[in-house]
């Protein structure tokens, strides 16, 4: 559905227009219904993002409405992301095209699964994401910029009726947010990196050799 | 004590982090070892693609362990299932159990259940271990004193590939629980009140330590139904400190230590408890006796009521709060204000990995003893396992149950998720002793969970309505505790290859 290539390397800001699903506690199960995970890969879940949302409104969802197609800045109120650890959710919104989430707060297990994609997650008080909302829902067709470095989110030119230096104060975790900036937020290879700690680690855990005296 | 790393200081969660330790990685956050890895069918396969891919094994097959639970049918589970698609996930992951030497405790095992029910009775799950699954209920096994929490698919790859994760420490806020809970309540409602005063998102960030007389007067069947739902209040893990009572449940299961290992273990885990030097991020305290039986009226797990009170108006909530209330009442078709009690249920629904153990089971079935169905109510039982079926089949609650209008099931989730043929249609109305209320989680996208206990829904199963579980058990002769603890049936050990 997205033109853009899924996150790949470091991962210093993400620029697009933005789309708002508002709303507290809005959780995996409402991102992608289960019926969806019935899969062995994770293609072709992008339909299955807000399913149910989207069926009952028939066309109204953000999702589904025109303006927003392309969009690649998902804006969010609190505890988003909550409930089942199923990562088919960021899946689900990446493959729809979504490269950024910013809300309130987010569920760890949503939050460790989007990070693991490459898809930073950054937060911001109740006043700043509505005011964000708020300016977003009022020109769809803004294009913004969310710097990860500096940790916000500001209007870019030619935006219609935003002052160019128009700007929101995100924020983001140190760790993940070095591992975004560095490119490691890919977790694999530097975990594979450790062979001797890894080792060490295990010999001093008694129930790997079940309790046996070493 | 011969074995094993120094235990540091502080709480279990300190103590078993510290162990677990491998290495602090660039950016911040720490590499911990996985001492238990558990899989099942629906979260695995693209890990198991992405492995392939990377052209990497699994580091430690004999620290993985799988089973299937989530699409498996209910009714009949002979194979080749009649949906393809369920069909095709089971055959993706015997496949890759096969491939990779992962034990896989199949259907017809005498093993296989839901994987959090599973685990346990297997003695699998142990105090001090670091436990990670591809499911956000991972959080049970924290009842055994371990560091248990739900991941990721691509967390799944990482801990295949490297037994190990990419991890940032969580603070821990001890829930202190004193007295103890009254007849007709259990540790369902314990923790749906829990929930209730604390938010679905007031644990996010902290690891929930449930401490306190009553915590310790629980079995441990109990202690993983609280513990299985401190994910719903937000924290991502919860655990109890390993006691007696962990270790006697522990002894003697299929993978439990023997002989003088046995000993050397328990000494172990012992030092792992938090200690009264043990500093907490932050404490809360509940006293038993006020907690009623306990229900969700609404959309999340935090929408809680007494079963005797009235479904919340604005007015008495917090503003922020209200905008998911007022989209509640749509859903839900619920007054602002209206009784709960008495609400017409249409489907009721005992298992899940919450509540699908033996003592879930008999404390349904001490409701549902000389009673029957009410008429146009569907009922059914699912026990969490195949051992949790033996045990219940031995003891006649497969014939208590049918013989009052329930139907008795095959292992498995079931209708906690509906990843399987049991689903709500339409708009109907479950009594749920499940762990999640959201809006379409039951398989209908329009289709109202309330979250009760076991009892509490048996209780509405013979009324055909929410009920007082408390009322049905004073006017039951036969009604009786059902916090003793089962025992594994004989299945033949074998340890861990």
């Amino acid at each position: 559905m997205s033109a853009s290539p899924f996150p790949f390397g470091p991962i210093p800001e993400v620029a697009g227009r933005i789309v708002v699903v508002a709303g507290d506690d809005i959780d995996t199960d409402r991102i992608i219904p289960a019926r969806f995970l019935k899969c062995v890969t994770f293609e072709g879940l992008a339909e299955g993002a807000f399913a149910d949302d989207r069926l009952e409104l028939a066309g109204s969802h953000p999702f589904d409405r025109p303006e927003h197609q392309g969009a690649t800045i998902l804006v969010v109120n609190r505890n988003f992301g909550c409930g089942s650890s199923r990562e088919h959710a960021p899946q689900a919104l990446m493959r729809w095209g979504i490269r950024a989430v910013v809300g309130e707060s987010f569920a760890e297990i949503f939050f460790g699964n989007c990070l693991a994609l490459g898809i930073p997650c950054l937060s911001a008080d109740h006043a700043t994401i509505l005011a964000l909302q708020q300016q977003a829902l009022a020109d769809p067709a803004a294009c913004f910029l969310l710097d990860l470095a500096s940790a916000e989110i500001r209007g870019q030119a030619p935006a219609a009726g935003l002052e160019p230096a128009q700007r929101w104060d995100l924020s983001m975790a140190a760790g993940p947010q070095q591992m975004l900036l560095s490119g490691q937020w890919n977790a694999t290879g530097q975990l594979l990196s450790h062979e001797e700690e890894l080792q060490r680690t295990a010999a001093r855990l008694p129930y790997l050799a079940t309790f046996a005296l070493g | 004590m011969g074995i094993g790393g120094t235990v540091s200081a502080g709480t279990l969660y300190d103590k078993v982090w510290d162990l677990h330790r491998v290495a602090e990685l660039p950016g911040g956050s720490t590499q911990l070892f996985i001492g238990l890895h558990l899989i099942h069918e629906v979260t695995s396969p693209q890990a198991f693609a992405a492995l392939k891919e990377l052209g990497l094994g699994v580091r430690h097959p004999e620290r993985t362990v799988a089973t299937v639970d989530h699409i498996v049918p209910t009714t009949s589970q002979a194979r080749p299932f009649a949906d393809p698609l369920a069909e095709e996930m089971l055959a993706t992951l015997e496949r890759n159990c096969a491939e990779h030497g992962i034990t896989l405790h199949a259907l017809g095992s005498g093993r296989q259940g839901i994987v959090h029910v599973i685990a346990p009775e297997l003695g699998l799950s142990q105090p001090g271990m670091t436990i990670a699954c591809g499911d956000s209920h991972t959080s049970t096994h924290g009842a055994f004193g371990a560091i248990a929490f739900g991941i990721g698919t691509s967390q799944v790859r990482d801990v295949l590939a490297s037994q190990s994760l990419a991890m940032n420490k969580l603070k821990v806020r001890r829930i202190l629980v004193e007295g103890t809970l009254q007849p007709g309540v259990f540790a369902k409602d314990l923790i749906l009140h829990v929930i209730r005063s604390l938010g679905v998102k007031g644990g996010v960030g902290f690891a929930y330590e449930f401490a306190g007389s009553c915590i310790e007067s629980l079995s441990m069947e109990e202690r993983m139904t609280l513990c299985n739902m401190a994910i719903e209040g937000g924290a991502r893990c919860g655990y109890v400190n390993p006691d007696a009572t962990t270790f006697a449940y522990i002894k003697g299961r299929p993978f439990a230590p023997e002989g003088a290992a046995w000993d050397r273990a328990v000494t172990w885990w012992s030092a792992l408890a938090s200690g009264p030097d043990a500093r907490f991020d932050d404490e809360v305290r509940f006293e038993a006796a006020t907690i009623p039986p306990t229900i969700t009226w609404g959309i999340t797990p935090g929408q809680g009521i007494g079963v005797d009170e009235a479904v919340p108006t604005p007015e008495q909530m917090p503003a922020e709060e209200r905008p998911i209330a007022e989209e509640a009442y749509h859903y839900m078709g619920l007054a602002p204000g209206a009784p709960i009690l008495g609400l017409p249920v249409d489907v009721c629904f005992i298992g899940s990995c919450t509540n699908g153990r033996l003592s879930d089971l008999r404390a349904a079935a001490a409701v549902a003893l000389g009673r029957h169905v009410a008429p146009g109510i569907k009922a059914f039982v699912v026990p969490g396992s195949e051992q949790v079926a033996a045990l219940a089949e031995a003891e006649g609650l497969d014939t208590l149950f049918e013989k009052a209008g329930f139907e008795w099931r095959e292992p498995g989730c079931s209708m906690c998720l509906a990843m399987n043929p049991d689903r709500l249609e339409g708009r109907q109305i479950s009594a749920s002793s499940s762990n999640r209320n959201f809006k379409g989680r039951q398989g209908s996208a329009s289709g109202r969970t309330l979250l009760m206990s076991p009892a509490m829904v048996a209780a509405a199963a013979v009324t055909g309505q929410v009920s007082d579980v408390r009322e049905l058990l004073e006017s039951h002769p036969v009604a009786g505790s059902a916090s003793a603890e089962p025992r594994p049936v004989a299945i033949s050990p074998s340890p861990l290859p």
